[in-house]
């Protein structure tokens, strides 16, 4: 770790691909978190596919590798697939996976198409191109991390200057409408913010993984806080987090390319989320499952023994486990249950195989079943 | 026309009919993009049995891949059901990661075989030819016509055999459940040939085309019938087409085989698009233009009716002052007043006066008391 730390803050390449990897990570989990809380998480696929037949097209009319030109093409064609998807599902019944799935597929078909054209060039500089599809932090320059940082930072300030609008648009559009707000045109500015957020992970991420940095940290986010704010902020935090763990495994390990490694990286945070997070994780909610079986169970068996001793003149008689077991339905444990409840003071064993409810075991069985509104 | 190009069209055209047809069901069923997500990860089933025998020809790979396909459709509906994140987001997350695998397994390990990640997503349908199928020294043809034939016959058996619990589950499956029919086995068993579907396909033809193919026909279909059997045929119909069409584009452009064929898919889905007789932009836009002009109609036979035998009638029921009135463009105006003429609802004795005939007047009375 340690030489790896020194390596970061002094060796050009890799800091150059941990800068590029965190701002793109930034910016992707940022716009992330919206996509994923309106359910588009499979727009993402749908725009980076989308971008190839942009990326082959600025190549071959400007003979340019420049990140900016090849972001502008990518951007042009991931907005009009984007577009088109929105048309078809707005015109037609055609469900809108399907919608996101043809574009996906028919703009990277194109995009081969033209990127057999791009391959017939002479100068053979294609070489750079097939980096679109995996990704290749390595070859990340200044320059580039230049380009991310300032379209990035555009988006971002696009994101806190309308934060009130795609809130609106988030979490209840008919009432944004309903006030007046032009909810359409705050769709597709959103949307393009995304598709903004996309194009400038290509070089590093690639086409066909891309869409994972805009599903996995905001799915992660969203595990451990109900807020949008914070969710944005942590959203990109992962995002960041991930792209500068992914880039630099792929940078210092022979034959691991960065889309993979960055992906598997985000991944890793959304199951750590997922298991771990208060509240909501797997963790969590078995512990409280258990917790809860435990107390009905205990509750049971305790306003079962009020029962009997409501039936009998004696209210310390003691009950024999098997009465208690029938009443239990014959569900297992109820021994467990009973020294639970001595435990508490709140029964004891009468006799060698009775059982009895104590005063703070009655009054407690009259306050649950009080509670319950069923009060015998 | 070779004998080659002959036998890669036939591959084609039976790549596309085999995915045509449980494509149907992934786009009646909402499911679209787990044809992307099983044809992504299908290659981490190839990679892991590659590892396990060593052979890049073995069966072993197919079955193995298949049987990553269904896992996929398990993992994304585990996430789904932990309740974290919904059905999209968790397709989302689910085959990228898998897919990462796949792809640095490869480029670790197996950088030297036949296996590398440009070839899964592009296939080279242009070299299946050259892979025969010889039994006992006679050849019997490309393997991948055998393979996709045998997936075609397939599919259609299986959805004609179960063609009632298919139709029942995807359009109502609540009526599927309460009368029995678990919905679950069927989604698997499905879902199987899917898999098995994208695995064979992905062979030939690469993930991409796999998407193409499986999604773009049925939905084109989706857009010009409303029968299930019809939908099947033509979606079988307008996938070969985009196939065998896309491989003479690739042809006379000298481009990739897969790229053109998934861009002639998107030709077909975007003419049914604008020119679907029923639901394409054009009738939409032709349909809404009769309406508007049809309520025009009926609004002017109103409009006489109400000054009919009035004072002002002489004043209100005229060709050239209804601009006015009725608040229309003039030129308007004339068209909705000659479509009312050659309909018989409006009769003018000279040519500016108008006057509505019992037809006319029974529309209107009708329209208003309706």
């Amino acid at each position: 770790m340690g030489p790896l730390l020194h390596d970061l803050l002094f060796d050009y390449t890799l800091r150059t691909v941990a800068l590029g990897s965190a701002a793109l990570g930034a910016v992707s989990g940022t716009l992330g978190a919206f996509a994923v809380l309106r359910r588009q998480s499979l727009l993402g696929d749908a725009i980076s596919h989308a971008a190839l037949p942009g990326i082959a097209l600025a190549f071959l009319f400007t003979g340019s590798k420049a990140t900016l030109v090849l972001v502008i093409g990518a951007a042009l064609a991931g907005w009009v697939g984007t577009l088109l998807v929105m048309a078809v599902v707005n015109t037609t019944r055609v469900p809108e996976d399907s919608a996101l799935g043809i574009v996906l597929s028919v703009f990277f078909g194109l995009g081969l198409v033209v990127l057999t054209f791009v391959q017939r060039r002479p100068t053979a500089a294609q070489a750079g191109l097939d980096k679109f599809l995996f990704g290749q932090a390595a070859t990340l320059m200044m320059r580039d991390v230049a380009v991310i940082a300032a379209l990035g930072s555009v988006t971002l300030v696009a994101v806190a200057l309308f934060w009130k609008e795609f809130k609106l648009l988030s979490f209840d559009r008919e009432f944004g409408a309903s006030i007046g707000f032009p909810m359409r045109r705050i769709d597709i500015l959103l949307t393009s913010l995304l598709v903004v957020a996309i194009v400038i992970g290509l070089q590093t991420v690639g086409v066909v993984l891309m869409s994972a940095m805009v599903v996995a940290p905001a799915a992660a986010a969203r595990q451990w806080t109900d807020r949008l704010g914070l969710m944005v902020v942590l959203s990109a935090a992962f995002g960041a987090l991930a792209g500068v763990v992914g880039a630099l495994l792929s940078s210092t390990t022979r034959g691991v390319p960065t889309g993979p490694s960055i992906v598997l990286s985000v991944t890793a945070l959304v199951a750590v989320s997922m298991t771990l997070a208060p509240r909501r994780g797997l963790v969590w909610n078995a512990v409280r499952h258990r917790r809860n079986r435990r107390r009905i169970n205990t509750e049971a068996v305790l306003c079962d023994l009020y029962a009997l001793a409501a039936q009998h003149d004696d209210p310390g008689h003691g009950h024999a486990i098997a009465v208690l077991r029938a009443m239990a339905g014959g569900r297992a444990g109820v021994q467990r249950t009973l020294e639970v409840l001595e435990q508490r003071g709140l029964a004891r064993r009468v006799g060698s195989a009775g059982w009895a409810l104590t005063t703070t075991g009655r009054r407690e069985a009259v306050r649950i079943l009080a509670e319950r509104g069923t009060g015998r | 026309m070779s004998a080659a190009d002959l036998e890669i069209q036939l591959i084609a055209v039976a790549v596309a009919a085999a995915c045509a047809l449980p494509g149907v069901f992934l786009v009646l069923r909402r499911m679209a993009l787990m044809s992307d997500a099983i044809s992504h990860t299908v290659l981490l089933g190839i990679v892991l049995a590659f590892f396990v025998v060593e052979d890049i020809t073995s069966p072993l790979l197919i079955g193995a891949a298949a049987l990553t396909g269904v896992l996929t459709v398990a993992m994304v509906e585990t996430v789904y059901r932990t309740g974290l994140v919904k059905q999209d987001a968790s397709i989302g997350l689910v085959f990228p990661a898998l897919f990462s695998v796949a792809v640095i397994l490869i480029s670790r390990f197996a950088g030297n075989v036949h296996l590398d990640t440009d070839a899964v997503l592009l296939g080279e349908l242009a070299f299946a030819p050259f892979r025969r199928l010889t039994v006992g020294g006679t050849d019997w043809g490309p393997r991948a016509l055998w393979l996709m034939g045998g997936i075609l016959v397939l599919n259609v058996a299986a959805i004609v055999t179960f063609y009632k619990e298919l139709k029942l589950t995807t359009f109502d499956p609540a009526l599927a459940a309460a009368l029995g029919f678990s919905p679950a086995v069927v989604h698997y068993s499905f879902m199987t040939l899917v898999s098995v579907t994208a695995v064979g396909a992905f062979d030939a033809v690469g993930s991409i085309l796999v998407v193409a193919l499986m999604i773009a026909p049925p939905a084109a279909a989706y857009l010009l019938t409303d029968r299930l059997p019809w939908l099947l045929g033509l979606s079988a119909a307008l996938g070969s087409l985009a196939a065998v069409g896309g491989y003479w584009v690739a042809r006379g452009l000298d481009a990739s085989i897969a790229g053109c064929m998934a861009g002639m898919t998107g030709v077909v889905f975007l003419a049914c698009f604008l020119f679907s007789p029923q639901r394409g932009l054009v009738a939409l836009a032709r349909r809404r233009a009769r309406q508007r002009v049809e309520f025009a109609e009926l609004m002017l036979a109103i409009h006489l009716l109400h000054h009919e035998g009035t004072p002002e009638a002489d004043e209100e029921n005229r060709e050239s002052h209804l601009h006015r009135h009725l608040r229309w463009a003039p030129e308007f105006v004339g068209r909705v007043v000659r479509r009312a003429e050659s309909d018989g609802l409006v009769v003018s004795d000279d040519g500016d006066r108008l006057r509505l005939t019992e037809r006319g007047r029974s529309a209107a009375v009708k329209a208003l008391t309706t």
